[in-house]
Formats: structure tokens, C-alpha cells, sequence
């Protein structure tokens, strides 16, 4: 089985040599006449108003603390999905705890408006 | 070198070559498809003069990008700029490797004139690396392809990339969460990852289509979204962002993110395929379930294309007959509706799993059925929900008291 990684390296060698050829060839292929109008931020064709890297919702914060929190609950849970037939009762019962007391924090960060985008 | 590592080193590169090729001739295959289809959908021809049907068109478009002007935007991070795109492209090649793509072939053991005698003992499992961990694999490759749109839209320095890639990242992490909860249904129906095990278990039974009817809409949406495709592609929406994180993108930069987009796609389209619709079984038949043969691997290998095939044509029917999601209908699906329902369905699945089993149902056909009749008022209830608006109604749809 250790040997398959080995071909999975060889994949990888491929589609990163294939990436650098690529990025390589066009950037010895193509024309290059920049000039300072065309270096501008696109902005649909009118100057370009203040900066870009500014303050954004702090929601988008949020959902990434999220993500994190119920990833790690699904990565709990295929370990679980794997060896649950050889488990049986004992696997069932100790999964549906785990998921009230996951939904109990589910129904809070949904009652907190965390999950609302207005 | 010994004679089975010779070996394993010819298959391996043989397979990598005809994979990776296959891959990228898909690629080609599936924009040309796009563009004819959605062509054919608005009753206009789409591209037909480049070679026959128009088929060389991508390849054209390709040679020409090469060839275009490189811009970098004034003010960007031209490191993190050169790397996003190449971020993006390797995970989207990357992914496809450990799916099946026909049935085993049989082993070796010949000499030949220059690199002597060559050994592979056993068959040879027709995907380029037969990994332990199957598919947790592509859902933490595919996770990584995330990275490639924010380095994308924080370097271009342009605001039409930068919203586009806090979209798309807060829309890939969120809908990761039920592709994953949603597959936790069918690893206690095979009891194992690996793509293998998976279409051993549904030659014995039925397709998991039909016993994990909800985890199918669980996956089937949450790759829609994870692919950035309509009606979930917020990250590059045209009428409001341009076309969102790849804006600033120009010459073979943009190719690269268009190519890992729809080599995403097919990834996506094969792991449906695969875990959903029996990968390379050749429905009705017990045939294919024999010794191996180049014959048998011929015949799965076309099944398994036409399969993967008609998923891609439902991803371009659904991306010219939906409408685009608000953005926050899309968080409110992801997270209020296929959330809950993927735990709420684990949960069932595994209630419904040990019943069969303590009650000594063989795992076949019939206990198939029964998880399907389970599924069965599960999705009205499902459907009725979303036909009505609740849990998608948005701020818009909030009842406002009028004063008088």
C-alpha cells in the first residue's frame, strides 16, 4: 500500500511541472507592453475609487470560526461512519449524544443570529 | 531495481499518462460541451468552425491564451498573484487520482529486451493511486483549492476580486461541512473509504441512490456550490462582480483557473459517479463482477465515461435553467437547512442500519429497498420545506408591519 503514495508523488511531479510550464511558456510567449492605464484596477472603465483592502463584514469572520468548529465535529463523525456496523447499540447511543449536545450549540449560535446575513 | 518494483513503476507511469491525459482532454471536452449545450439551450449554435462540430475550439482558445499579454495590476502582491492560479490548477489535477475509472486489469510477468524481466503480481486496480484513505483524499484535496481564490482575490487589488473571493471561500467552507456529513451516511453503508469497497458494496446490493436518496441531494448540492457553479457561482457572478476573483486574471493565468474549475467539475461528476450511481458496474449484469480482463476493463471503462458524462450534462442543464441564489439564500441553506439535515440523516441511516442488522437482514438487495423506503417520506417532507419558502425566505420575504 506505502508504494502507492509513490505514484501519487509521480502525479503530483506532472501537474506541477505542467502548472510552472505553463505560467513559463506564457510569460515567454506573450507580448508585454504595460502601460500605466492598463496597470489600473478594473473598475468597469471608471478611475478607481479608495482603496481595496479595507474593513469587510465581520460575518465572514464568523463563518470561518464556524467552519472550523463543525468540521471538526465531521471529522469526528467518519471514524464513527467507518466501524458503526461493528459498533452496533453502543456506537448509535454514544453517536446521538454527541449530536444533541452538538445541536444544543447549533440551536445557540442559531439563536444568537450568527447564522443570519442581513 | 527488482522485477515487481520495474513493474509498479511501468503501470504506474502508463497510468498516470492515460489518466492525466484523460483529465485534460476532458477538460477540453467539457468547455466545447458547455458552450455547444448552452448554445443548443438558447437556440443559438455556439462555437462550430474549429475543426469538426467546432470540437478543436477550447484547443484554439488555449494556443491563444498563450500568446495573450500578461497584465499585473498596479499595487498587487505580484508573488501571491503568480501562485494563486497555480494553487487553484494542482489540487483540481490532483484530485481525480484515487478514482476508479474501469475494472482491474490482469497481472504480468514478461521480459523484455532492454529492461529485463517485469513483475505485477496481482491485478492491477485501474485508478492512479489505490490510497487507503479513498476519498477522504479528494474532499482534503479538493479543500485545498479554497486557497487559490483568496490569494487570487486578495492580491489582484481590484474590489470585484476581493469581494468575490470572501464569497467563494465562505461558500466552500460552509457547504464542505454537508459534503462531508453527508458521505459520514454512506461510510456506514460500506464501512470502509475507499472507492473500491464502495462499488464492491453497490454491485452486491442496489446503486446508493436508492438506499442514500437524501445523502445523493446532500453531495449533488453541496458540489454544485463547491464547484462554484450556478445557482451557487457568488464568487464570479457577471451582472454583479465581472466575473469575480480571476477579474484582474489575463493570458494563461486565467486558462489555469478555468481549467481547474472544470477539472473540478469533473471530479465532482465522477465522485457521483462512483459512490452514487455504482462508478464502472455495468447495471443488470453479474459479467463484469469476473476475473479480470481487458475485454471487462474496456466495457466498465465506457460505462463509467457515459456515467460521468451524463453528470456533466446536468451540470450545464442546471446552470442554464436556474437562477443564481442571493447570497444570503445560500448561507441559509448551507447552514440552516443541509446542516441540521445532514445530522438529523446520519442519525436515521444509522438507526435504520442497526435495526436491519440486530433484526439479521442481510446486506443485499432488500435491505437496500428498505433504507430506500426510508428515504421515501423523508424527501416530501424535504422537498415540501423548500417548495415553501421557510427556510430560504431571506430578509426580503420577513413580514414587515405597515404603520397606518
Amino acid at each position: 500500500m506505502k508504494t502507492e503514495y509513490i505514484a501519487l508523488l509521480m502525479l503530483m511531479g506532472l501537474v506541477v511541472i505542467t502548472a510552472l510550464g505553463m505560467l513559463v511558456g506564457s510569460h515567454f510567449l506573450s507580448a508585454r507592453r504595460p502601460t500605466k492605464v492598463k496597470s489600473t484596477p478594473y473598475e468597469s472603465g471608471i478611475p478607481v475609487l479608495g482603496g481595496t483592502r479595507e474593513r469587510f463584514s465581520v460575518k465572514f469572520y464568523l463563518v470561518a470560526m464556524l467552519f472550523i468548529v463543525f468540521d471538526i465535529e465531521t471529522v469526528f463523525m467518519i471514524p464513527w461512519g467507518v466501524s458503526f456496523r461493528q459498533l452496533g447499540l453502543f456506537g448509535l447511543i454514544e453517536m446521538l449524544v454527541f449530536v444533541l449536545i452538538l445541536l444544543v450549540g447549533f440551536i445557540y449560535v442559531w439563536k444568537r443570529g450568527a447564522l443570519e446575513w442581513d | 531495481m527488482t522485477p515487481e518494483l520495474k513493474g509498479f513503476l511501468l503501470v504506474a507511469s502508463l497510468k498516470i499518462l492515460v489518466a492525466f491525459s484523460l483529465v485534460n482532454v476532458g477538460v477540453i471536452m467539457v468547455i466545447w460541451a458547455e458552450r455547444r449545450v448552452s448554445a443548443f439551450l438558447q437556440d443559438r449554435l455556439g462555437p462550430n468552425r474549429v475543426g469538426p462540430l467546432g470540437l478543436l475550439q477550447s484547443l484554439a482558445d488555449g494556443v491563444k491564451n498563450f500568446t495573450k499579454e500578461e497584465t499585473y495590476p498596479a499595487e498587487a502582491d505580484p508573488v501571491v498573484f503568480v501562485l494563486a492560479p497555480v494553487l487553484s490548477f494542482i489540487p483540481a489535477m490532483l484530485a481525480a487520482a484515487v478514482i476508479p475509472f474501469g475494472s482491474p486489469l490482469p497481472g504480468f510477468d514478461m521480459t523484455l529486451p532492454i529492461i529485463g524481466q517485469i513483475v505485477y503480481s496481482g491485478e492491477i486496480p485501474m485508478m492512479i493511486a489505490d490510497l487507503p484513505i479513498g476519498f477522504l483524499f479528494i474532499l482534503a484535496i479538493t479543500s485545498l483549492g479554497v486557497y487559490g481564490i483568496v490569494m487570487a482575490g486578495w492580491s489582484s487589488n481590484n474590489k470585484y476580486a476581493f469581494l468575490g473571493s470572501l464569497r467563494g471561500s465562505a461558500q466552500m467552507v460552509s457547504y464542505e461541512i454537508a459534503m462531508g456529513m453527508g458521505l459520514v451516511a454512506l461510510m456506514i453503508l460500506v464501512g470502509n473509504v475507499t472507492l473500491t469497497e464502495a462499488i464492491a458494496r453497490q454491485q452486491e446490493s442496489t446503486w446508493f441512490i436508492f438506499p442514500l436518496f437524501i445523502g445523493f441531494f446532500l453531495f449533488a448540492v453541496s458540489s454544485l456550490a463547491e464547484t462554484n457553479r450556478l445557482p451557487f457561482d457568488l464568487p464570479e457572478t457577471e451582472s454583479e462582480l465581472v466575473t469575480g476573483f480571476h477579474t484582474e486574471y489575463s493570458s494563461m493565468k486565467f486558462s489555469m483557473f478555468f481549467m481547474a474549475e472544470y477539472a473540478n467539475m469533473i471530479t465532482a461528476s465522477a465522485m457521483m459517479a462512483t459512490l452514487f450511481f455504482g462508478g464502472w458496474d455495468i447495471p443488470f449484469t453479474t459479467w463484469d463482477e469476473g476475473p479480470a480482463s481487458y475485454l471487462r476493463f474496456f466495457a466498465t471503462f465506457g460505462v463509467f465515461l457515459a456515467k460521468t458524462w451524463m453528470f456533466m450534462l446536468t451540470f450545464i442543464w442546471i446552470r442554464w435553467t436556474l437562477p443564481r441564489f442571493r447570497f444570503d439564500q445560500l448561507m441559509q441553506l448551507g447552514w440552516k437547512f443541509m446542516i441540521p439535515l445532514a445530522l438529523g440523516y446520519i442519525m436515521l441511516i444509522a438507526t435504520t442500519v442497526w435495526v436491519l442488522d440486530t433484526r439479521g437482514v442481510e446486506f443485499g438487495i432488500v435491505y437496500s429497498l428498505i433504507l430506500f423506503a426510508v428515504n421515501l417520506p423523508l424527501t416530501y417532507v424535504l422537498f415540501s420545506i423548500l417548495d415553501r419558502g421557510k427556510v430560504l425566505g431571506g430578509s426580503q420575504h420577513k413580514r414587515v408591519k405597515v404603520s397606518a
